[in-house]
């Protein structure tokens, strides 16, 4: 096998931080190499260097023999490499076909030669089985198609090494095989694919190799063949990991919080179209779905940042408020999507982000001003239960990690004041373990599962079908506004959810829900 | 070498960089001062004696500082929820009309109040006038989502206009022989004198006070988490339970009222009346002096001592040496510029290792 891309001895560090420790990796033609590793084992900043974003401190990149010079992002593309990241980089408002040609062409040109590039487009697509419609407008595409443009974009470029950001944490079940079997096209071609996941099981279906990255270091090089999931978890983590399970039997209770035929206006990705669900105490109700399908909207209607514009909508039997500050004080805990922009003000402390959503109590509030002392205790005890570390009270809330910002905001939410009356009622949880690495997802599942152990009723919104299908007791899918009836997980199929989260199904399902 | 964001706010970063910052301002003017053809030294001496070199100097300065310390808070205090309120010259005027309205000896008497209740009806009509001009564009900001920036400043206009037209019209004085000026207040409305044989007036314990006040709220109330909570994240805020909507609004009034009081303060402790020369820009000064002091209350203060003495001592000095007075204009100016510079730099440290 020849080696199509050569890196010899990467090292980069940041003051004291070695991001990658003298990593050497070698990538076949025709091969696709999985890289593995949590949040900080190094992929991004390996990446990064490849592509000229960073220089090493030390060690050489060749790409088909050739020296690649380091620091100069052009000379990556020219080299043969493309990338497609995770997040789309594509224009929503132009055509599949003007995003391709997009940044390919001399500025000083009076015409667009798009009759050859659309020849050139068509071939291209013919060639690696990836057929589009050049004239389709991006933003009317699935999120899958999309992905077939970026890729598309790469060959176009000349790619031979392609390299592919998290490519399935956006598509259906469906549209991954899909994936899949134009990846295998691909290196039949002789092209060569590193594939950068997280998700052990289809690394190992797909990848011919595999490396694992951990602190910086190569901790592991292994071919796919006889490698489990339990090992390379056991690799990237360092220790065994032990994923918090539910204990299954645990009787659920009686409503919390029901909607009936509940709509939003909004977008085509946000809004709601007659959803009806009923949340018991001691039940996690996990919500399937393709990201786009209406998710936003629900887990904002039930956070108190969006009204409903039609149907009814119950909290321990009153009538749901739109309003965070009333849920919060009726025993809602809620942990948003973007933790960063929504969830916490980063320019602001620690401390005071704790207490946030609590200083209307008359635990941290006299008169309007704020009673430090107690807020600060409060804040400490929230630390400490929900192992929060970074840089302490006064740090602020944008430098700590992702996971522990998820255990600040998650502590924010359970953790009762000290003159707490109402019980926790009901957990709203969207996409917690988004982004996070492995022991942080453990501590958020283990929260999330505690919650529910103590009485209080759980919805789980999450992209993450093993989550989904790891948490959830009963198990309801999101498509285009429409929510099916929440089954028993056990009434569930991988195959079934994959073709709920598709649409099948949806008319028949939205009327006899629950 | 590399930089790296800081996890925490170093106060002594962030004095460290606005020293830097008067230092790299005062080099910056050198060259100015050079090419006037003056000395140099002298030039920055001579400055420095006219804005804080005497007794006379010093009341000087803080006279002048008085109504810069209130236009200055009025810009801090919206500027922090992100509410950019760039009228604050015009709600010093509308504040100071409000005040001369109650307390102006209309047709040789006014209002037959005593002066316990007038003194403070007159303080609260500046701060309502000041604090509903910032009404109309905070609620046009908050449901319309009309830039604050546009409307703030042009109301600055027509307040000026509307100023203008009384001043000629109902609310002339008969005998100020044809100038354009207002009734004089009450005589037991004036402030007192701070410092005997100056123009100091009791004014500067007010805009010290409630610079004071305003930190505390900034600091320790419910209110000031929700202006800073709104302003650094908004959408984070909602999601937390602050009303963000009430919050701007409030804060709207709050900054107007400030620099309306400020309006009041002109004209009961320096000036007796209102003429349209009150203000030689007061309300834009005030924007330069808020980020001056990184939208800090107190650093208010301070930030307006310097400019008024700048302003004050580059009068002196350029009657002196021949350096144009608008040499205080380009130190205020570079000041600003460096020190929105130096409070980026101070967010980041310098790592040595490599």
């Amino acid at each position: 096998m020849t080696a199509v891309l050569q890196l010899q001895g990467i090292t980069k560090r940041f003051g004291a931080l070695v991001a990658n420790d003298d990593i050497s990796l070698t990538l076949g033609a025709g091969e696709v190499l999985a890289l593995l590793g949590e949040n900080g084992a190094g992929k991004s900043t390996l990446m990064s260097i490849l592509f000229g974003h960073y220089t090493a401190d030390s060690g050489d990149i060749r790409v088909f023999g050739q020296a690649l010079p380091p620091g100069q992002p052009r000379a990556a593309l020219a080299a043969g490499i493309g990338m497609v990241h995770q997040h789309f980089a594509l224009a929503d408002n132009l055509s599949v076909l003007d995003n391709v040609i997009l940044g390919t062409e001399p500025l000083w040109q009076l015409f667009s030669r798009r009759r050859t590039a659309r020849a050139r487009l068509q071939a291209v697509a013919q060639r690696f089985g990836l057929p589009v419609d050049a004239d389709a407008r991006v933003g009317s595409l699935s999120v899958g198609e999309r992905q077939r443009v970026e890729i598309l974009k790469a060959l176009y470029r000349g790619a031979r090494i392609l390299i592919l950001d998290e490519p399935t944490a956006v598509l259906t079940p469906q549209e991954s095989e899909s994936l899949f079997a134009t990846l295998a096209l691909l290196v039949a071609e002789g092209l060569s694919v590193i594939f950068i996941s997280h998700k052990l099981a289809e690394v190992l279906r797909v990848a011919h190799r595999l490396v694992v990255l951990r602190g910086g270091k190569v901790v592991a090089e292994a071919p796919t063949a006889g490698t489990t999931a339990a090992q390379l978890a056991d690799w990237m983590v360092g220790r065994p990991v032990s994923m918090p399970q539910r204990a299954v039997g645990v009787k659920a209770g009686d409503t919390v919080c029901r909607l009936e035929s509940v709509h939003s206006e909004g977008g085509l990705r946000d809004r709601l179209r007659g959803v009806s669900l009923n949340l018991a105490a001691s039940e996690i109700v996990a919500v399937a779905g393709v990201s786009g399908n209406g998710q936003v909207a629900l887990a904002e209607l039930l956070c108190g940042t969006r009204r409903r514009t039609d149907g009814n909508a119950t909290l321990a039997g009153r009538p749901l408020h739109a309003d965070p500050a009333t849920l919060v004080r009726s025993g809602v805990a809620r942990v948003p999507e973007d933790r960063h922009a929504v969830g916490a003000v980063g320019d602001l402390p620690v401390w005071e982000n704790a207490v946030s959503e609590r200083l209307g109590s008359p635990a941290f509030n006299r008169l309007g001003w704020i009673r430090r002392r107690a807020a600060r205790r409060h804040a400490q005890a929230i630390v400490e239960a929900f192992d929060v570390r970074g840089g302490g009270l006064d740090a602020t809330a944008r430098s700590l990690s992702g996971g522990n910002l998820q255990k600040l905001i998650l502590g924010r939410a359970l953790l009762p004041t000290p003159d707490a009356t109402v019980p926790l009622r009901l957990l709203v949880a969207h996409q917690p373990t988004w982004g996070l690495d492995i022991g942080a997802v453990a501590a958020v599942r283990r929260e999330i599962i505690a919650a529910r152990n103590t009485g209080a009723a759980v919805l789980l919104i999450s992209d993450d079908l093993d989550e989904v299908m790891a948490l959830g007791d009963r198990i309801a899918v999101m498509h285009e506004g429409r929510l099916t009836a929440a089954l028993p997980a056990a009434a569930w199929t991988r195959e079934t959810l994959g073709l709920a989260m598709a649409g099948a199904g949806d008319a028949a399902d939205s009327e006899a829900s629950s | 070498m590399r930089l790296e964001r800081r996890t925490r706010n170093s106060p002594l970063a962030i004095a460290a960089a606005s020293l830097g910052a008067v230092v790299f301002t005062l080099l910056v003017s050198a060259v100015l001062v050079t090419a006037a053809g003056a000395p140099v030294g002298r030039t920055y001496v001579l400055l420095l004696q006219g804005g804080f070199g005497s007794v006379f100097a010093w009341s000087e300065t803080l006279t002048r500082a008085v109504p810069l310390i209130f236009t200055g808070l009025a810009a801090a205090v919206a500027f922090r929820a992100r509410l950019f309120n760039i009228g604050a010259e015009g709600q010093l005027y509308a504040g100071a009309l409000a005040a001369v309205a109650v307390g102006g000896m209309h047709d040789g008497s006014g209002l037959d109040w005593p002066i316990w209740l007038l003194f403070p009806a007159m303080l609260l009509a500046a701060a309502l006038a000041g604090a509903f001009l910032l009404l109309g564009p905070a609620l046009m900001k908050s449901r319309l989502g009309v830039d604050e920036v546009v409307t703030t400043l042009l109301l600055n206009f027509i307040v000026l206009l509307g100023v203008s037209a009384l001043l000629d019209g109902p609310m002339k004085d008969p005998t100020a022989m044809g100038w354009p000026q207002s009734v004089a207040l009450q005589d037991g409305l004036s402030l007192g004198q701070l410092l005997p044989q100056t123009r100091l007036h009791n004014g500067l314990l007010g805009a010290c006070g409630l610079a004071l006040a305003l930190w505390l709220v900034m600091k320790h109330a419910r209110l000031g988490f929700d202006i800073r909570a709104v302003g650094a994240n908004s959408r984070a805020a909602a999601f937390a339970g602050v009303p963000v909507t009430r919050t701007i609004v409030l804060v709207a009034m709050l900054s107007g009222a400030l620099a309306g009081l400020g309006g009041a303060v002109e004209v009961a402790g320096r000036t007796g009346y209102l003429t349209l020369d009150m203000s030689p820009g007061y309300g834009y000064t005030g924007i330069v002096i808020a980020m001056l002091a990184a939208l800090h209350p107190l650093g208010v203060v301070a930030a307006a001592v310097f400019t008024a003495g700048v302003l004050v001592g580059a009068d002196s000095m350029s009657r002196a040496v021949g350096v144009p007075s608008a040499i205080a204009d380009v130190i205020v100016a570079t000041s600003l510029l460096a020190v929105l510079v130096a409070s980026l730099a101070s967010q980041y440290r310098v790592r040595w290792k490599a």
